[in-house]
Order: structure tokens, then C-alpha cells, then sequence
């Protein structure tokens, strides 16, 4: 069992993303301690890209105000040794191929084993593509995790099947399909996840109510904040630590069992479903 | 030339969010059906001929020939072709799949702004909706191509983000087409981007060389010794290239945009200057900084101002079937003014990196050798940002 699987077994998990080097790096270093404080399961540092052609707006300008901090691939690995000194939690890098690839693919995973990265997010790498990076991955004891769409449809069983460490389900808010029934809801997307494999499934979010979070982890594994923390970041800057622990706190005690919230963020989703709305999802448009 | 995955040797590749594997599994699926349905190839073929007005001319440029004194010079005039440019073939060809497909709303990038005249033109016809997303840079050099769009009933979107350029364009209308796919076709306007866009739009264009190859056998009885096209992303020079693969006596020349030289970083030659990578759900040679975050380019041309270059080119060059060479602002301008005063031919700042090049080579070539350049766009939208190169201050 990776050590991924293993933070999923005191119940359900918060993942807290954040893009390293916004506004600079020592303040993701405390973001990422205040995180943890606050409560994180896990943590998901985004190496920034110049054109991270999957995300919207928010984390758009959080990776191009980092590369123009001139923040580089090996100013974040010194990072995440500096943060492994006490950060015990699992943490995956998120990044696109290209950083990857063009670091050298065996020097990068390498490298992330060695500093003790537990796996990696790259939304510009499809099930058809993973043998790009998975044999590496293998060898260097890397999850290298999949990613599910709404759109994914009968690729959901493939993809979980092929899937380690966990299943990311992610979305885009305007994919709505317009009254199409074509779109799987969220909860029967999960469901036929769970018939195709035992890892457990996260889903990725973006809006910061704790009500909507904790009735998304009630319906999965956990729950990655998307921008949540990103957003806290680009408004309080290096002031953003204490922001973002309080925000984590929160969060944690929303997707606690039997929390009053969670029945009534369950109502506010399905009906948001229904709508065709996936207003907290990622991997597009925040 | 490429396996079921879209490979091309090393290169090509879906590397995209998954959130678009389903419309791109969607769509190779209609096109493999599609291409072998002799009432859609009917179809299209009317369009081509009736309105687009193929097939092209190739035309013998004798002023040109004498002038440089070496072998015969041939045009391939995609520039007469309706809107302007090759860039219709292409567009023609995905248009109509897309309405077989049930799509009702077309979406493109564009760089000089030819591919999504060409788009818009073709939702026109069809009564498709449209929207163009254009770097707000190229808005502003290619103001007369936002006006053509609007007036043929499209939405034009100023891409700010990044180096507000062609790349950028790219970027924002995959992630466009990530949030509507239902009604929404990806009109791509190059040989780029995941399988199976680089093959589909290949296909498409490859209508330039079987027409070449033919018009030159009736006219000569012979193949060409060398074809020239000027390359960014790559799609006149692969149609331009294709029906010549396997003829290996035909050398294939693919013309890059240095801008302001390679030894500098305003280029946009990515063979000459770049490295392999991962970048707009292919791999292929990129320009890349170290740590693979892509690189700021530069050319004069919008529409040669991508870092990147489609996975077929990427191959040709990995085998050495296809040469790749690197023009300079400087000469390409000064092949843009040798056209329109030796043949009465405004060539596209684009085209007219392949006429520099050719103009450096037909004089060491003999007499009963052949070159055929593709003429792939006319050049009546760069008058004025070729005026002002030269320090005149016109403004359209």
C-alpha cells in the first residue's frame, strides 16, 4: 500500500493544492505548514507551466506570477526537502508533461522520490498516454494518478481499473451538456469507480463554502481544494498562512460525520446536479 | 503515415486533459468513417471545386526563372483559392464533418487571421455558429482579418493571456472547447494539436500535392526535384509534401520563420532552435527554456509565430526526409517585395518565407531542374505592417 492509500485510513481526506512560488517560495513553505496545521491530508504542489492549457483564469495567473518570479523545477525540489523535514503528510507534484519530459523524465521521477514525493498530477496525460511516464513511475514508487472527467463517460472503468494511489474525478462547470442527460452525475461517476476498483476516489473543487465541500466528501473519498487556497494566496499574499490554516479548519470540520451541514450540502448538490451545474469543479474554468 | 495511436515515429500523441479524450475519440471516429463515404468525399469535393475554386493553378513564374537563372520555377497558387489562403481546404473538410458529426457551433484559433476567415467563412455557409479565438497581439497587426470575421458573422475573441500571440490562441480555444463539447467542433488550423487532428487535417490538405503532382506531369512529364512551403505549425507544407513522401528523388523543404535569426531569442524556428517536448496534446520539437516552460517566439508573420511544429514534420525531420531551413524576417520581406515586382504576385508574408529560400537556391540548380513553392496565401492583409517594416507610416 503507498503511502497515498495509506492517509486515506482515518476516513475521509482533505487535499490541499496550492502553485509553488506565488507569490514566492517561502511563503508557499508556510502555506503548506499552515495547511497541514489546519488539518490537510495531503498536499498538491503545482510546479508552475507557462501554458497550463487545463486550468481557468485564477490558477492561470498563480503559474505565470510564479515562472515570473523566475521560480524553477529545482528551486522546488529544494523546497520540498526543506518542507520534508517536518511535513509528514503525503504530497504529490501536479505539472504538465512538458515539465516532466523535458527535465528528463528518469531524472525528474528520480528526484521525486528521493526528496519524498509520493506522486504525480499531470492533467495533460490521458489513460492513452500513460505509459509516457508509468514504467518510471513504477520503478521509483511514484503514484502516478488518474484523472476522470465528466465527459469520461465509458472511459470511467478503464480508468479506474489502470488507476493507482487514488482517482481524481474533475470537472468543468460549463460542460453542462444543457439539459442533455448525456452527463453522469457525480455520484453515479463515483459509483461506477467503486465497481472497478478499491482505490478510493477525491474529488476536486473550487468553491470555498464549507457546506458545498463537506457534502462532496460525503459523496466520495475526499476532496481536493482547487483554488480555495490559490485564491487566498493571490488576495493576502505572504500574509495568506493564517488565512489559509483557519480555511482548512473549516473545511475539515465541514466533511466530518454527521456534521448538521453535510445533509444540507448534499440537497444544494444533487439539485445543483440536476440543474446540470457542476459549479465546484475543476480542471477548467476557475 | 501514422499508426492507430497517431504516432509519427517518437512524435504526435493525445497528451490532453481527459476532459477532452471523449470529443477527440468522438471525432476520429466520424472522420474514419467519413473519409471512406464517397457521398461525404462528394460533397466535399463540390465545395472544394464550386466554391473554394480548386483546383489551384500551378503556374510557371518565367520572369522569376530567368531572373535567377537556374532551374524552373513553379507556383502553387493556394493564394487564388476563395478566402485567400490553403487554409480553406482544410476548414471546408472539418466543416462538413462537424455537420455529419451534429455539431451547429465552429471554434478555431488563428494567428494571421487566414484560418479563422476561413472558419468563419465556412460556418457562414453552412449556418454554423462561430467563434475565433485570436492573440490580442495579432488583433492588432491583423486588424483587417477581425474585420472579415465579424462581417461574416463571427465572434472574435482577443486572447490576452501569455505572449497574447498564436500559442496563446491555441491554448484558449482548447480551453473553450473543454467547457462546451456537446455543439462544439475544434476547427484546427494546422497539422498540430492531439491525434487525430494532425492526420485529419494532413488529409484535408493534402489535396495541394495530388494536385501538383499532376498538373506538373501534364505540363512537364516530370516530378519536381524540390518543394518549398513555408512552415509553423506546419499544415501547407505537409499537404504540399505529402504525395511526394515515397518519391524519394523530390527533395522536401520546409521553410521556418528565424524572425530576427536564430542566434537570437525573437525566432520562432523550432527545428532549428528547440527540443523535443510535450505541448498542445503532441509531442513534437518545441522551443523550450531548460525547464520545458515554452518559449516566448517571435517572426514577423503571425502566422508563423508558433513555438511549435506538427508531429508528421517532426518525423520527416527525425528521418531526414525533410529539410528544414530558417528565414529571416529581413529576407523573407525582401522575397515579399521580389514576387510583387518580378511577377506581379503578392505572396503572403508567410508564403514568402518559402520564396526567400527559393531565391537562394534555384541559382545553384540547373536549368532543366524543377522547384515548385507553394504560394500559400495572398498578401493584401500584410501591406501595411510590411509598409511599416520599411518605415512607412500607413495604418489600414
Amino acid at each position: 500500500m503507498s503511502s497515498i492509500q495509506k492517509a486515506f485510513q482515518n476516513g475521509k481526506v482533505f487535499f490541499a493544492f496550492l502553485t509553488c512560488g506565488d507569490p514566492d517560495l517561502q511563503t508557499t513553505a508556510a502555506a503548506v505548514r499552515a495547511a497541514v496545521a489546519g488539518g490537510a491530508d495531503l498536499v498538491e504542489l503545482g510546479i508552475p507551466f507557462s501554458d497550463p492549457t487545463a486550468e481557468g483564469p485564477l490558477i492561470q495567473e498563480a503559474n505565470l506570477r510564479a515562472l515570473q518570479n523566475g521560480v524553477t523545477t529545482d528551486q522546488i525540489f529544494d523546497l520540498v526537502r526543506e518542507l520534508r523535514l517536518e511535513v509528514k503528510v503525503p504530497m504529490v507534484f501536479m505539472t504538465y508533461a512538458n515539465v516532466v519530459f523535458s527535465y528528463g523524465a528518469e531524472r525528474f521521477i528520480s528526484t521525486c522520490q528521493a526528496i519524498g514525493i509520493d506522486g504525480l498530477v499531470l492533467p495533460d496525460l490521458p489513460l492513452e498516454e500513460k505509459g509516457e511516464f508509468q514504467p518510471l513511475c513504477l520503478q521509483y514508487g511514484l503514484d502516478l494518478i488518474s484523472l476522470i472527467a465528466p465527459t469520461s463517460r465509458e472511459r470511467i472503468a478503464r480508468i479506474a481499473r489502470d488507476a493507482e494511489g487514488f482517482l481524481y474525478l474533475v470537472s468543468s462547470p460549463e460542460v453542462t451538456g444543457a439539459g442533455k442527460e448525456s452527463h453522469t452525475g457525480l455520484a453515479s461517476i463515483v459509483n461506477v469507480v467503486r465497481q472497478n476498483t478499491d482505490l478510493p476516489c477525491v474529488i476536486g473543487f473550487h468553491t470555498s463554502t464549507p457546506a458545498h465541500a463537506g457534502s462532496l466528501a460525503a459523496l466520495s473519498d475526499g476532496i481536493i481544494a482547487e483554488s480555495a487556497i490559490v485564491s487566498l494566496l493571490k488576495t493576502y499574499g505572504n500574509a495568506a498562512p493564517a488565512h489559509i490554516e483557519a480555511y482548512v479548519r473549516s473545511i475539515k470540520e465541514a466533511m466530518k460525520p454527521n456534521t448538521p451541514l453535510q445533509a444540507t450540502g448534499h440537497q444544494i448538490c444533487s439539485a445543483a446536479e440536476q440543474r446540470g451545474i457542476w459549479s465546484s469543479l475543476h480542471f477548467g474554468r476557475c | 503515415m501514422s499508426n492507430p495511436n497517431g504516432r509519427f515515429g517518437i512524435h504526435g500523441g493525445q497528451y490532453i486533459p481527459e476532459i477532452l479524450m471523449h470529443a477527440v475519440t468522438e471525432l476520429e471516429e466520424a472522420y474514419n468513417h467519413y473519409r471512406q463515404d464517397p457521398s461525404f468525399n462528394r460533397e466535399l469535393t463540390t465545395l472544394l471545386n464550386e466554391y473554394a475554386g480548386r483546383p489551384s493553378r500551378l503556374y510557371y513564374a518565367e520572369k522569376m526563372t530567368r531572373d535567377l537563372g537556374g532551374a524552373r520555377i513553379y507556383l502553387k497558387r493556394e493564394d487564388l483559392n476563395h478566402t485567400g489562403s490553403h487554409k480553406i481546404n482544410n476548414v471546408l473538410g472539418q466543416a462538413l464533418l462537424a455537420k455529419k458529426m451534429g455539431k451547429t457551433r465552429l471554434i478555431a484559433e488563428t494567428g494571421a487571421g487566414q484560418h479563422g476567415v476561413a472558419t468563419a467563412t465556412a460556418a457562414a455557409l453552412l449556418g454554423m455558429k462561430c467563434v475565433v479565438y485570436m492573440g490580442q497581439e495579432d488583433t492588432i497587426r491583423q486588424a483587417l482579418n477581425v474585420y472579415r470575421m465579424r462581417l461574416l458573422g463571427a465572434e472574435v475573441v482577443p486572447v490576452k493571456t501569455g505572449t497574447a500571440t498564436l500559442k496563446d490562441a491555441v491554448s484558449e480555444a482548447m480551453r473553450a472547447w473543454t467547457s462546451r463539447i456537446e455543439d462544439t467542433h475544434y476547427c484546427l488550423g494546422s497539422v498540430m494539436g492531439p491525434h487525430p487532428f494532425p492526420t485529419l487535417v494532413r488529409d484535408f490538405q493534402a489535396v495541394i500535392s495530388r494536385e501538383v503532382k499532376s498538373q506538373l506531369m501534364e505540363r512537364e512529364g516530370l516530378l519536381p526535384d524540390a518543394v518549398l512551403a513555408c512552415v509553423g505549425g506546419g499544415s501547407n507544407a505537409m499537404g504540399s509534401f505529402y504525395h511526394f513522401i515515397e518519391e524519394k528523388s523530390v527533395r522536401l523543404i520546409g521553410c521556418e520563420a528565424a524572425g530576427r535569426g536564430i542566434d537570437t531569442f525573437e525566432t520562432a524556428a523550432t527545428i532549428a532552435t528547440g527540443r523535443p517536448g510535450i505541448f498542445h496534446g503532441m509531442k513534437s520539437y518545441f522551443c523550450q527554456d531548460q525547464y520545458g516552460q515554452i518559449a516566448p517566439v517571435y517572426s514577423i508573420s503571425a502566422g508563423l509565430d508558433y513555438p511549435g511544429i506538427g508531429p508528421e514534420h517532426a518525423y520527416l525531420h527525425d528521418t531526414g526526409r525533410a529539410e528544414y531551413v530558417s528565414v529571416t524576417d529581413e529576407e523573407a520581406v525582401a522575397a515579399f517585395e521580389y514576387l510583387s515586382q518580378t511577377e506581379g504576385i503578392i505572396p503572403a508574408i508567410e508564403s514568402a518565407h518559402a520564396v526567400a529560400h527559393a531565391m537562394q537556391l534555384a541559382p545553384g540548380m540547373r536549368k532543366d531542374q524543377i522547384i515548385v513553392i507553394t504560394i500559400s496565401g495572398r498578401g493584401d492583409k500584410d501591406c501595411a505592417a510590411i509598409a511599416r517594416y520599411r518605415g512607412e507610416d500607413i495604418h489600414e
